[in-house]
């Protein structure tokens, strides 16, 4: 672990005693303020910088928020900001059970509150070979898990977002099956770079980038990053996975960032990364390999794609 | 008035660029402009190609002198899928001609893309009166290659979608209604 110099902070970025003392009201408020209506961001306080942070150039807020995949929203790119409103985000439960010690259902300010909140910038490479850079907040997925202390025989993590079909997109019109499911291997999901996110340049998630609460694992492909998570479960075989039950031999379970192996409809060897002119080469786990690559050694990756 | 008619299906057809202008100065073309003017222009000249292929049936619905602007629509849809080549081309593949063949050759959609505005090409060429005079009957028949194009483009679009076909297979209905216009008229 790197240990945090003081000259990297600045004095504008350090909490008052006052608002540290009182920074239960502040995350009250902070809850206050989602509650108020969709795609009301509020600022999280107390964030430290993280040393998994890339030193690489942040997209524009716009470029985060306008430019989504969130097909229960709209399967086009600019659908998700139109139809923000449609997911509702009020007295958020996160579910989570399985093969552990401990299931519990979290509501989103005891998740919040269960490890410190960091900011990670990552590299985020999407399946359709564009990438941004992106300011998350959150903290290691790992730190939710151990609090509900899997079992040994649990082998997998999986994942369910939110579905209102009252609201949302149908099955039949998006093309895949609701509510969206993903999973990851357990050491996978312990990894540190996987990230419990709850925040994006400073504030709440926009709804449309999946609130109040979703995954990020940079080395994977963006859709891995499951939003508006409400259910997680320890389990001991390989979950299913929405876009891998949609079509298999276009989308694997593990999904990692690979420019050797191409998407039978387009290059993975080149991205074109938001705001930038030219392609630039996409890099092996999405250039995470030196954390990342001794999960999947004596794995073929060209079969487990 | 022919003349005025004309001008308004000009300006009809000049509408989608005029807005993609538009956006750009407005700095309006999404987080991904390349992306966006590639699908808008694939987009537009797939549905001005389905418009020049209503004026038949339309026409023998009552409407003979619709056929005055089908020359000028398929000219338009001509336009428009050189415009989503060119910009596909040039921007995304950086001109490099072996990585757009082998783009062509290996992922399908493309195959079907580059097969569909390959078989315009002849027909863009010879869609000229002294053309028109020269092949005589042979004219019609080359120009029904504009069916294989018209399929070419719905399936490059339905092979590029990655789940949500509900567009694709909207133009598809169009074109199978078209069809079935046409075959209606023969076997009355």
């Amino acid at each position: 672990m790197l240990i945090k110099t003081a000259s990297d902070i600045r004095s504008s970025e350090i909490t008052s005693k006052h608002d540290y003392l009182n920074r239960r009201q502040l995350f009250a408020a902070a809850g206050g303020l989602l509650l108020a209506g969709p795609g009301r961001a509020a600022k999280i306080e107390n964030v430290k910088k993280s040393p998994f942070s890339t030193t690489e150039g942040v997209n524009s807020v716009t470029d985060a928020t306008t430019y989504n995949n969130f097909y229960e929203l709209g399967t086009s790119k600019a659908d998700p900001a139109r139809n923000a409103s449609r997911l509702k985000v009020q007295n958020w439960k996160v579910k989570v059970e399985g093969l552990c010690n401990k299931p519990t259902t979290f509501d989103l300010d005891m998740l919040m509150k269960l490890a410190p909140m960091e900011e990670r910038i990552y590299r985020m490479r999407c399946v359709e070979a564009w990438s941004i850079v992106v300011p998350w907040i959150g903290y290691s997925l790992s730190a939710l898990l151990k609090a509900v202390e899997p079992n040994a025989k649990a082998k997998y993590v999986a994942f369910e977002s939110f579905y209102d079909p009252a609201n949302m997109l149908s099955s039949a019109a998006g093309g895949i099956e609701f509510p969206y499911r993903e999973g990851l291997r357990l050491d996978e999901a312990m990894h540190p770079l996987a990230l419990l996110t709850f925040g994006m340049y400073g504030e709440t998630l926009p709804n449309q980038n999946g609130a109040p609460v979703r995954l990020i694992t940079p080395w994977k492909y963006g859709f891995k990053g499951i939003k508006s998570i409400n259910k997680i479960r320890l389990v001991e075989k390989e979950p299913p996975c929405t876009w891998k039950m949609t079509n298999p031999s276009e989308y694997g379970f593990y999904s990692n960032v690979n420019p050797q192996v191409d998407h039978p409809r387009w290059t993975q060897a080149t991205e074109r990364r938001l705001g930038e002119f030219s392609r630039r080469k996409t890099l092996m786990f999405n250039g995470y390999g030196d954390q990342v690559a001794s999960l999947y050694t004596g794995l073929d990756l060209r079969k487990n794609y | 008035m022919i003349r005025i008619y004309k001008a308004l299906v000009w300006l009809a057809c000049l509408f989608p660029l005029a807005m993609l202008l538009y956006k750009f100065r407005a700095n309006d073309l999404t987080a991904n402009p390349i992306e966006y003017i590639t699908h808008e222009t694939g987009d537009w000249g797939l549905r001005i190609l389905l418009v020049s292929l209503m004026i038949t049936p339309l026409r023998r619905l009552g409407f003979p002198t619709l056929i005055q602007y089908r020359r000028l629509l398929g000219l338009f849809a001509f336009f428009y899928i050189c415009l989503h080549f060119a910009i596909w081309f040039l921007l995304d593949r950086g001109l490099d001609l072996g990585e757009m063949w082998s783009d062509v050759m290996k992922r399908r959609f493309i195959t079907a893309g580059m097969l569909g505005l390959a078989l315009m090409v002849p027909l863009a060429i010879t869609s000229t009166k002294g053309w028109i005079r020269r092949l005589g009957k042979r004219w019609q028949l080359l120009h029904r290659a504009v069916y294989v194009s018209a399929v070419a483009g719905v399936v490059h679009y339905y092979w590029l979608v990655k789940s949500d076909i509900r567009l694709p297979a909207l133009y598809g209905g169009v074109l199978l209604v078209l069809f079935g216009a046409r075959l209606w008229h023969r076997l009355k």
